[in-house]
């Protein structure tokens, strides 16, 4: 490719990305390895302070103190329980309205649609008058639930989208050769839904794992989940180097995730989800 | 197609929609309650709709959050357009670190775009400081990070839409004495259209429901109707924000079935 074909193309655009997202991570990067002098101000020395605070290492009582390893764990528990529970409800949903004649299907999918249009904040706020007569506001069952609520949509959709797709002859393929139902099922249906069911997986699970909206609005505490630890840092606690390094963690379990998918999945699966 | 479901399964189906109308149903009956601290209903009334509107900080938050969308979308399809066209077209060495770079986007927590944003428009303040200029956080540095993500949905509805065609028409198009620039209005933009309009659809969507990235961009002048909404979540939501969302959601209706309506001449012709 010639110059000014990749200028005429390409160019305008990578040239945006270099600049406003592969810039700034490496400003991040750098301010990751700074030291918090005044609130919010960052200055030298260079140090890997954070990093070892991020991992758990308290350089000021030279000990192993993993708190935020915790809330890691915690914010990745409730992604999953979360995910989980889109699966339960949203896997059947999506066969529901696959298995629907052309009108009904075309409105069911508007009605999903419908609140995953309206305003993110306002759905989740809602959650809190519903949920405060019982006196579960604010608290991690309330965040779980938000999330739940929040992200359905999210994975419904591809899960839809493969279920369309499905080839039922195989069901009744394996019904007349004698598989039980479940049996049929699971060898005849659930493999061709199995690139939607993982795309609305990731879809589901990513944002979870990032997520300080919800649990800020729902969960009350300020350091409930990881997401909320990295808005606290450069919010209230005013320290953007351990904040930096807090969020190439964040970063870098999700991009552990992709992987392992990419590795299982082929790098076909990868570009096929995307 | 069987439109026979096993009861369980439409029930199940049931239940599940109204897990997600539930919220919506409850916003919309409070914000006809007539009572200020809300949790007891204490009569209907349509007062907080005239609070609403009398609201200026209301009015002005619509107007930014529109003025991001539209400028943002405008930008980024652009852009996209010209990756996901570039990407189908030629055969280049760090094809892959461009996929990647264009997915990062995508997969990276919305929280740590923001802070990454945060942080890239403190430095750039201070070098701009340096030499003698001077800027708050608000439209323009809102806007620039809308378009930051944006650019990666459009590029890659528009290179899914062409992915379809072979590069022959290109040459087909030079051929017949078209140049590079009249065989890509010509013959290209026609046919990546629907990926060019889908994209920047998802792009437009995407700017007015983003809340994150925008309210560690936006400073303290600039508020958005979404860190608008977030404001008044965390200081204790008053009625008249009910009757806000209550709008927002009779307006998303009324878009969609408008859009369902001018979508579906054209599908029964297809």
């Amino acid at each position: 490719m010639t110059v000014r074909r990749f200028l005429a193309t390409l160019g305008p655009g990578v040239v945006w990305l270099a600049a406003f997202l592969v810039v700034p991570a490496v400003i991040m990067f750098g301010y990751s390895l700074l030291t918090r002098t005044d609130l919010a101000q960052v200055g030298g020395p260079w140090t890997l302070e954070n990093w070892q605070r991020v991992f758990g290492y308290d350089a000021l009582f030279r000990e192993w103190i993993p708190d935020n390893l915790r809330v890691l764990w915690r914010s990745l528990w409730l992604a999953a329980l979360s995910t989980l529970l889109c699966v339960l409800m949203g896997y059947p949903l999506a066969f529901f309205i696959a298995r629907q004649d052309d009108r009904r299907k075309n409105l069911l999918l508007l009605l999903l649609i419908i609140p995953f249009w309206t305003n993110f904040l306002i759905r989740v706020y809602a959650w809190i008058l519903i949920l405060r007569p019982f006196g579960l506001v604010p608290s991690m069952t309330a965040t779980f639930l938000g999330m739940v609520y929040a992200f359905l949509p999210f994975f419904v959709l591809p899960v839809y989208a493969s279920v369309e797709k499905v080839d039922w002859r195989l069901l009744e393929a394996a019904q007349d050769l004698g598989a039980p139902p479940t049996r049929a099922f699971m060898s005849g249906v659930f493999p061709q839904t199995l690139p939607g069911l993982v795309a609305g997986i990731l879809l589901t699970f990513i944002p979870a794992l990032g997520m300080f909206v919800v649990s800020d609005i729902l969960g009350g505490a300020k350091t409930a989940l990881i997401g909320n630890l990295v808005q606290n840092q450069f919010g209230q606690a005013g320290d953007w180097p351990y904040g930096s390094a807090l969020s190439f963690l964040l970063m870098g379990v999700v991009l552990l995730g992709l992987w392992l998918y990419a590795r299982t999945a082929g790098q076909k699966g990868l570009e096929e989800l995307l | 197609m069987k439109s026979r479901t096993h009861p369980a399964l439409t029930a199940w189906a049931w239940l599940t929609y109204a897990f997600l109308y539930l919220p919506i149903l409850v916003l919309v009956v409070f914000s006809f309650n007539d009572s200020k601290f809300g949790a007891t209903w204490a009569g209907f009334t349509t007062k907080w709709y005239g609070v609403l509107f009398a609201r200026e900080d209301v009015r002005e938050a619509v107007l930014n959050t529109l003025l991001v969308a539209v400028t943002s979308t405008a930008v980024s399809t652009v852009l996209g357009t010209l990756i996901g066209f570039g990407l189908w077209r030629y055969d280049f060495r760090w094809r892959t670190p461009l996929t990647f770079l264009l997915v990062m986007p995508i997969v990276i927590p919305d929280v740590v775009m923001g802070v990454m944003f945060l942080m890239f428009y403190a430095i750039v303040r201070g070098l701009l400081e340096r030499s003698g200029w001077t800027y708050e956080n608000g439209f323009w540095t809102v806007m620039f990070a809308h378009v930051t993500f944006q650019i990666s949905y459009v590029a890659l509805t528009v290179r899914s839409r062409l992915a379809g065609y072979g590069r022959e028409l290109e040459e087909a198009a030079a051929d017949l004495g078209a140049s590079p620039i009249q065989s890509f209005r010509q013959v290209i933009l026609p046919l990546a259209l629907p990926g060019v309009l889908g994209g920047a659809l998802l792009a437009f969507t995407l700017s007015l429901d983003d809340f994150v990235v925008t309210y560690f961009t936006s400073g303290s002048g600039f508020k958005t109707l979404p860190v608008l909404i977030y404001t008044a979540v965390k200081k204790g939501v008053t009625p008249d924000i009910n009757a806000l969302s209550t709008l927002l959601i009779l307006f998303t209706v009324l878009a969609i079935l408008v859009a369902n309506v001018l979508l579906r001449p054209r599908k029964e012709r297809a």
